[in-house]
């Protein structure tokens, strides 16, 4: 671009580079958006429609009240996601729970299926606190009543 | 009563804002009316006023006034006295009124002090700042009042969320909003450039001071943020790609780019509609932030208000504002006259390409944020992480950085690459052969490699704009600058070392024994229940080893909250000049052991260190350009009466 080049052009020129860039930029994160987002199941869908083994994926539901088990290790717990469909997913997490994880309680996990149909967490997000329910868990949490509701009726 | 005054305070102010954007409007077609003269009184009264309300609010909370609502659900008596201050801004409305207070008195102090604007162009700018003002005010007093009187004062308060109970949360938000609110003036001193078609080096003056302060807060905003996540939240990671950082992160973004273009106009006369457009889009970005932060519409410790109708009305003054700004934009661009040409190999050039790349990264982490949202629209879930934004964000990032490095080399207007060959071929040896070290110290992964070698190249590159140069002639902003940049390659070496170097260990840990991590050794020595003053924790005594040196003390915590109930882990760090271990303690294993998880992080501690550089620069930058505008003024101020004693004579 020598500086002869009439003023117009030069403005146009460099609104075209910054328009090339932008559009690029938004081209690659669509494409990149497509491959990269984690998809968000419960369990009753996983089950159903199970993802590819070893895709990373998110997985959120109560955890069952008396599943929560600690394996040899000390440090790998195993416990069991359920839904208000009360579809079930064995989950294994190695590592250091996160706070107000409970038995009976909404969680979402980061992580994927194993080939054994385990779902295997690298990460584990409980409630905030008593006022903050992961926002996935929200229409679940209302039928938390009922379901616990179900669940002592089964158990009786 | 105390409530009261408040409230009546900002009665009065919202009410002043709609006369100064009256008035401001009037000024448009004579700025002598009697209506535009007070515009900039108003502006201080309102200014004053507004941070009078927010004084009543910390007296509330000071004292503990339950018959108020917000202090009856934040607060509580047992709290230290920090944390019911700080407890005034860690909810919805109190920090919607800290914001107010902020942007009112940025509106005063340039009502205040600015004069070098022609006075019609000042009046906009006002009427402007009046504008977004009056839509906050709105929001605070019909949907967000903080002084809302309980019927039945409440025995005791609710509590903070324990999470927010700390030192941090005390500077973290007035931070952020001092930078958004900074944006928020940049803004309106675009909208009042582009409506009397002023756009200019003396606009670009008025501006950079509030554009700059505004990157320094953002800066260490982030800075602090990340901080607090990383060794608040017990995870050992520092940056989350969750959506609250990113909605901090993207008017950071912006703000650089408009710094790095205001530059140019003021230099240069060059990128006027540009600069405006970055304008308008930077405070777009503190608005969307705060939409997604405030609204609800994400889950987070930050989504104060989950009321759905406060969301809305968010939403609603985000479109007026940015909707209205971008209009205002599409009619007046065309007519704000071409600034000055440069070629492609000149500083204009290197500043063009950084703020491209800037922008396409913004996009970039804006697409990323959105895209969950709108697919939820459509009854997916997704969630978008590090695997999409560390390497979609690094293939924008890698060659901005590159430039940066030599850009500042160049000259202004017109320059060769050969004239900085000799730069840049050292530049780019030091990289490889960083590259090749990394390689043989054994650290594998793309991204962090190329970090480690940017990093050091950048790191000398900074300090190139000295050479050849009498260091006590440089003038202040310069250093500014190579101080900002040098931060950033510090930051990127932190951030690539903690990524090729850490290790983890997860290990389940008896009383008296002991494991490894990295060139530590770790022994449990004890575990024992204490007590604070609204908590009860599990607490892990262990002693740490680095080689052979002397053991260190570390005490990490399960705590137990009672008001509200809630458990949150303590993580304890040793911190060493070249890295940080990291300890968590986890629940008990059935056999007894306890769970404990470590991390050796090298050079971790650089990525904070840097942020801090980066904003120590930008203050220098600060503090050297309003030194030259007020000597610019003093001597203008000088020649101006030397002509009236001349004429006198």
């Amino acid at each position: 671009m020598s500086t002869g080049m009439k003023a117009k052009h030069q403005r146009l020129v460099l609104v075209v580079i910054a328009l090339i860039a932008l559009i690029g930029a938004g081209l690659l994160a669509a494409w990149a958006l497509r491959n990269e987002a984690n998809y968000f199941y419960l369990p009753n869908q996983l089950v159903a429609n199970p993802p590819e083994v070893g895709d990373a994926i998110r997985l959120g539901g109560m955890v069952q009240e008396g599943s929560v088990k600690t394996l040899e290790d000390g440090i790998t717990v195993a416990f069991i996601v359920t839904d208000k469909e009360s579809a079930t997913v064995p989950v294994r997490y190695t590592g250091i729970l996160p706070d107000l994880f409970v038995e009976g309680s909404g969680v979402v996990a980061d992580g994927r299926l194993a080939d054994d149909g385990t779902f295997v967490a690298d990460n584990l997000l409980a409630k905030h606190d008593e006022n903050y329910v992961p926002r996935e868990l929200q229409d679940l949490d209302q039928h938390k009543a009922d379901a616990t509701l179900a669940a002592a009726g089964s158990t009786t | 009563m105390i409530a009261e005054l408040g409230l009546a305070a900002l009665w009065i102010a919202a009410a002043l804002s709609v006369l100064q954007l009256i008035g401001g409007a009037a000024g448009q077609r004579d700025e002598q009316s009697e209506l535009a003269r007070l515009v900039r009184p108003a502006a201080i009264i309102q200014g004053l006023l507004a941070a009078f309300a927010f004084l009543m609010l910390l007296w509330l909370f000071a004292v503990t006034d339950l018959s108020v609502k917000l202090v009856a659900t934040n607060s509580h008596s047992a709290k230290p006295m920090i944390f019911k201050l700080s407890g005034a801004w860690g909810n919805h409305e109190g920090s919607m009124l800290l914001w107010i207070t902020v942007m009112a008195l940025a509106g005063g102090l340039i009502a205040l002090v600015e004069r070098r604007l022609p006075e019609k162009t000042m009046l906009a700018t006002l009427a402007a700042q009046a504008f977004v003002g009056i839509g906050f005010y709105a929001f605070l007093l019909l949907s967000s009042n903080p002084f809302e009187r309980l019927p039945q004062p409440a025995l005791e308060g609710n509590g903070l969320n324990p999470l927010l109970q700390d030192i941090g949360l005390a500077f973290h938000p007035p931070t952020l909003y001092f930078g958004y609110v900074g944006l928020s003036v940049a803004f309106s001193f675009a909208v009042g450039a582009l409506l009397t078609r002023k756009v200019g080096p003396d606009f670009a003056r008025a501006m950079r001071p509030w554009v700059l302060g505004a990157w320094v807060f953002l800066t260490l905003g982030i800075t602090a943020g990340s901080y607090w996540a990383y060794y608040e939240l017990g995870w050992g990671g520092w940056w989350f790609w969750d959506p609250v950082e990113n909605a901090s992160l993207m008017p950071w973004l912006a703000a650089t780019a408009l710094l790095h273009s205001v530059s140019v106009l003021a230099a240069r006369d060059a990128l006027r509609a540009w600069t405006i457009m970055l304008g308008v889009v930077a405070f777009s970005m503190s608005m969307l932030g705060t939409f997604l932060v405030r609204s609800g519409i994400l889950t987070s410790v930050h989504a104060f208000a989950v009321d759905p109708e406060r969301g809305s009305f968010i939403l609603f003054l985000l479109a007026i504002y940015i909707g209205g700004a971008l209009l205002l934009f599409a009619l007046r661009a065309g007519s704000v006259a071409e600034g000055e040409r440069f070629a492609i190999t000149s500083r204009e050039g290197a500043l063009v390409f950084n703020n491209v790349m800037l922008s396409a990264i913004l996009g970039i982490v804006l697409l990323g944020t959105l895209y969950p949202l709108l697919t939820e629209a459509f009854d997916v879930r997704v969630s978008v992480g590090p695997p999409y934004f560390n390497p979609v964000g690094a293939i924008f990032t890698v060659p901005m950085l590159i430039v940066m490095a030599v850009g500042p080399l160049l000259r202004w207007r017109n320059d060769t690459i050969d004239r900085i060959k000799m730069p840049i071929a050292m530049i780019a040896a030091i990289m490889v052969a960083t590259l090749v070290l990394v390689l043989v110290l054994g650290a594998y992964s793309l991204l962090a490699d190329l970090g480690l070698a940017i990093a050091v190249g950048l790191a000398i590159g900074s300090f190139l704009p000295l050479r050849g140069r009498k260091l006590s002639r440089v003038p202040i902003a310069t250093w500014g600058m190579v101080m900002a940049h040098f931060g950033i390659a510090v930051s990127l070496f932190g951030m690539a070392s903690e990524s090729a170097f850490s290790e983890e260990k997860l290990a389940a840990v008896a009383v008296g024994s002991n494991t490894q991590v990295g060139p530590w050794t770790v022994t449990l020595s004890e575990v024992e229940p204490v007590a604070g003053p609204n908590w009860t924790a599990i607490q892990g005594s262990l002693k740490a080893q680095y080689k052979d040196g002397k053991a260190i003390e570390l005490t990490p915590q399960s705590r137990n909250f009672w008001a509200p109930p809630q458990e949150t882990s303590e993580s304890t760090l040793a911190t060493r000049w070249n890295g940080q271990l990291y300890a968590v303690i986890g629940n008990q294993a059935s056999d007894g052991r306890w769970q404990l998880r470590l991390w050796w992080k090298p050079f971790v501690t650089l990525i904070w260190y840097g942020g801090i550089l980066v904003a120590l620069g930008g203050v220098l930058a600060i503090i050297g350009r309003v030194r030259t505008d007020l000597k610019r003024r003093h001597a203008k101020s000088r020649n101006a009466q030397r002509k009236r004693e001349v004429a006198a004579l």
